[in-house]
């Protein structure tokens, strides 16, 4: 992907509200693969007693890499949605640190993209959560 | 015989121990969740705000706040009924959750099913325990927005119960 599209993808992701609520930032994008980040926030945190961030902040933020890297698929593109998302939490991010999510689309039918994706915080040898998706593929491009 | 507590001091009982479980999180008031109660029986209600949309073009929700919003009723809904005997037979002292000694479930796996676009509307939420043992639970949650019959999300989850032994 060229500089010119790899900034249109990124404007395109950085774009949706809800993303940008969330203060999520494409550290890259192209070919079918993504990186997202999101800092930390305490407005973001699930349990009040250790400051970990909230299960769901961390599904939004794997939804969000999941369908930047579908977007970014050639085979794919834009105006996908989520079939189905399964998080698989494997241990509370640390307070304070930013989380970032690596998302591969990995197999594109001609219905069907199909998503994997881990999400870490500053220790990257040990995932906070993984995720596997399934998203739409736009009729318009068959 | 013992005369039947007033209803009025049953529902503020229950009410209070509802909104210490739901006000200690952050998150559930960044995305703007809130829950009623009849009896038991709980429903969250996540308001519809700009922000919360994913396709600005359709419009539609955005996948992950439709899946963070199922989760939170995920974790509500099972904290509440774990609590419920306690809160009804007042074993359990609202005054030590206020003061942020509750530990809430933790999710171990979380599956969301997108049935329809999330409409740029309010939408609702109710979990159902579907097995609560000593240290892990599984939930089902069903979201909808117009109709109650026409579910735009449904999930199902595992959950890791805190420990509360003494």
């Amino acid at each position: 992907m060229n500089n010119i599209v790899l900034g249109k993808a990124r404007q395109f992701i950085e774009s949706i509200p809800h993303s940008r609520k969330m203060g999520m930032r494409v550290v890259e994008i192209g070919d079918g693969k993504a990186v997202v980040e999101m800092p930390y926030d305490p407005a973001l945190i699930g349990d009040p007693v250790t400051k970990v961030l909230h299960g769901g902040a961390v599904s939004a933020l794997m939804d969000t890499a999941s369908g930047a890297a579908v977007v970014s698929h050639h085979a794919a593109g834009v105006g996908t949605a989520t079939l189905g998302l399964r998080i698989d939490y494997m241990r509370p991010a640390t307070p304070g640190q930013a989380i970032t999510a690596s998302a591969e689309c990995y197999h594109v039918t001609r219905t069907v993209a199909f998503v994997r994706a881990t999400a870490c915080d500053a220790d990257m040898d040990r995932p906070v959560a993984t995720a596997t998706g399934t998203f739409t593929v736009p009729t318009a491009l068959k | 015989m013992k005369k039947p507590e007033p209803v009025t001091q049953v529902k503020r009982r229950r009410d209070l121990a509802l909104s210490v479980i739901v006000n200690q999180v952050p998150y559930i008031n960044f995305l703007g969740v809130t829950f009623d109660r009849h009896g038991d029986e709980l429903t969250a209600t996540m308001r519809f705000h700009e922000n919360l949309i994913g396709n600005p073009e359709l419009p539609a929700l955005h996948g992950g706040a439709t899946a963070a919003f199922l989760e939170i009723t995920s974790i509500v809904g099972l904290a509440w009924t774990s609590l419920w005997d306690e809160i009804e037979t007042e074993r359990l002292n609202v005054k030590s959750l206020q003061a942020g000694e509750l530990a809430l479930p933790k999710t171990i796996d979380f599956t969301v099913d997108y049935l329809r676009s999330g409409l740029p509307r309010d939408a609702y939420a109710r979990a159902r325990v579907n097995r609560s043992g000593r240290r892990y639970a599984s939930v089902h949650v069903e979201g909808w927005q117009d109709n109650r019959d026409r579910l735009f999300a449904q999930a199902s989850g595992h959950f890791l119960m805190p420990q509360r032994d003494g």
